[in-house]
């Protein structure tokens, strides 16, 4: 018990590292959703030339371990003369490791939507981008929502790989408060119920949306 | 780069291969167990295991490993680098494979097992040749699944000083100060083993696809 007032003494620090995990997860999921959008987009394309490297591409990053591509980004874009600090390296591939799962999701629910409605929207005049966003898009985030809710958990859940570029998240804070007073089980039972508490909230939020999508049917 | 260093490299893969191995044989079985307790209501665990799932499928896998490997030898209990790896692996795993199990369970025909009930089998009976050889072959895709993002999840085990791929790379690309070919050397050992997972999974799938149109 006396463990846990010792982490409530260094409360400060771990509420930053919670901060900074909900912070870079937050960035982390609405870049990559957006970019995973547009992404989408070019995998449903009928050119297969830009099909194609695209499919590739996200092929690839579904066979590459996180935490390989964290470290590859982190060593590997200063050698082409881009030289980040670990809060963006860790962000560029949280982002662009996501964006790839998001695509993904998004192709998937797609071809899982009805085309009749798609068709009708063509029919009414609309074409390109408009009816992409107008007829194509709301549907499909109300159906691929739980999904997507899956991911942002597990964005959340990456963010904590990136403790080892020295990111200072809720992992890294709750190492630091168990290797300053060697509180282990508390300092790190502290941190998992944070996570815990974190992921239920998103699960709530994706149960609201599905309500919504619900009373919109 | 010389050849020992990707000989080193390799050693980390067999590491990794069976770390990873020995927490799939452990995590399947455990996984159907919890489910099982929590398809059969049992009182009192079924709860439990309803928070122990939800806990384990939000913590990341860097964080339970530090709090297995630093935690229990700090109440007595003396873990190695390795055993913790595999306690680590087989409970994040596990939590994941409860799902897929108890989905399988959930959506299995109930009129089978009322007609196994009422020709008299035994509860044991039931699950064994009529329950599980069917929950089996449906759960196998998302089984398979859980095992791509568990070995996905493996380079985490350098943290705690498992010599796996990753750490031999972070080692030598230490020592020669080019650390890059050394994580692309263990990037093209994991892409492929990966790969090769997921193909087996659309193959499981499509495979189930075609027996249940049939």
């Amino acid at each position: 018990m006396h463990d846990f007032v010792v982490v409530w003494s260094e409360r400060a620090l771990l509420l930053r590292g919670l901060g900074n995990t909900i912070l870079l997860s937050l960035t982390a999921t609405v870049a990559a959703f957006t970019l995973g959008t547009l992404v989408a987009l070019v995998l449903m394309s009928s050119k297969s030339a830009y099909r194609r490297p695209v499919t590739g591409f996200v092929d690839a990053m579904r066979c590459v371990p996180f935490l390989l591509f964290a470290y590859i980004v982190y060593y590997g874009l200063p050698s082409l003369g881009l030289n980040l600090d670990n809060w963006s390296a860790g962000l560029a591939a949280l982002t662009i490791y996501n964006t790839a799962y998001m695509a993904e999701i998004l192709r998937g629910a797609w071809s899982a939507q009805p085309v009749d409605p798609i068709d009708a929207g063509y029919a009414f005049g609309f074409s390109g981008l408009g009816h992409f966003r107008r007829i194509v898009l709301p549907p499909l985030l109300l159906s691929a929502a739980p999904v997507v809710g899956n991911q942002i958990i597990q964005i959340v859940k990456d963010s904590a790989f990136l403790t080892v570029i020295a990111l200072p998240e809720l992992t890294h804070a709750a190492s630091s408060i168990q290797s300053r007073h060697y509180i282990p089980f508390a300092a790190f039972i502290t941190a998992v119920l944070l996570y815990w508490t974190l992921c239920l909230v998103i699960e709530a939020c994706v149960t609201c949306f599905g309500r919504l999508a619900e009373a919109r049917r | 780069m010389s050849t020992a260093d990707i000989l080193a490299i390799l050693q980390g893969a067999v590491t990794t291969a069976s770390l990873s191995g020995a927490a799939v044989l452990l995590g399947l079985p455990l996984g159907l167990l919890l489910a099982l307790t929590r398809w059969a209501k049992v009182p009192i665990v079924a709860p439990l295991v309803a928070v122990y799932v939800s806990i384990l499928r939000a913590t990341p896998l860097v964080t339970l490993l530090l709090l297995v490997f630093f935690a229990l030898p700090n109440i007595g209990v003396p873990v190695g680098a390795v055993s913790a790896a595999v306690l680590a692996l087989t409970m994040n795993t596990s939590a994941f494979n409860c799902e897929v199990w108890r989905a399988g369970l959930m959506n299995f025909p109930k009129d089978q097992y009322e007609a196994a009930q009422s020709v008299g089998m035994q509860a044991g009976l039931r699950l064994r040749t009529i329950v599980l050889p069917q929950v089996v072959r449906t759960c196998l895709p998302g089984l398979v699944n859980e095992i791509s993002l568990l070995i996905k999840v493996t380079p985490v085990l350098a943290v705690i000083g498992v010599v796996d791929i990753t750490r031999a790379a972070v080692r030598i690309g230490a020592e020669t100060y080019e650390p890059l070919p050394p994580f692309f050397v263990a990037l093209a050992i994991y892409v492929p083993f990966v790969y090769a997972i997921v193909s087996l999974q659309r193959l499981t799938e499509r495979r189930l696809a075609r027996a249940e149109a049939e």
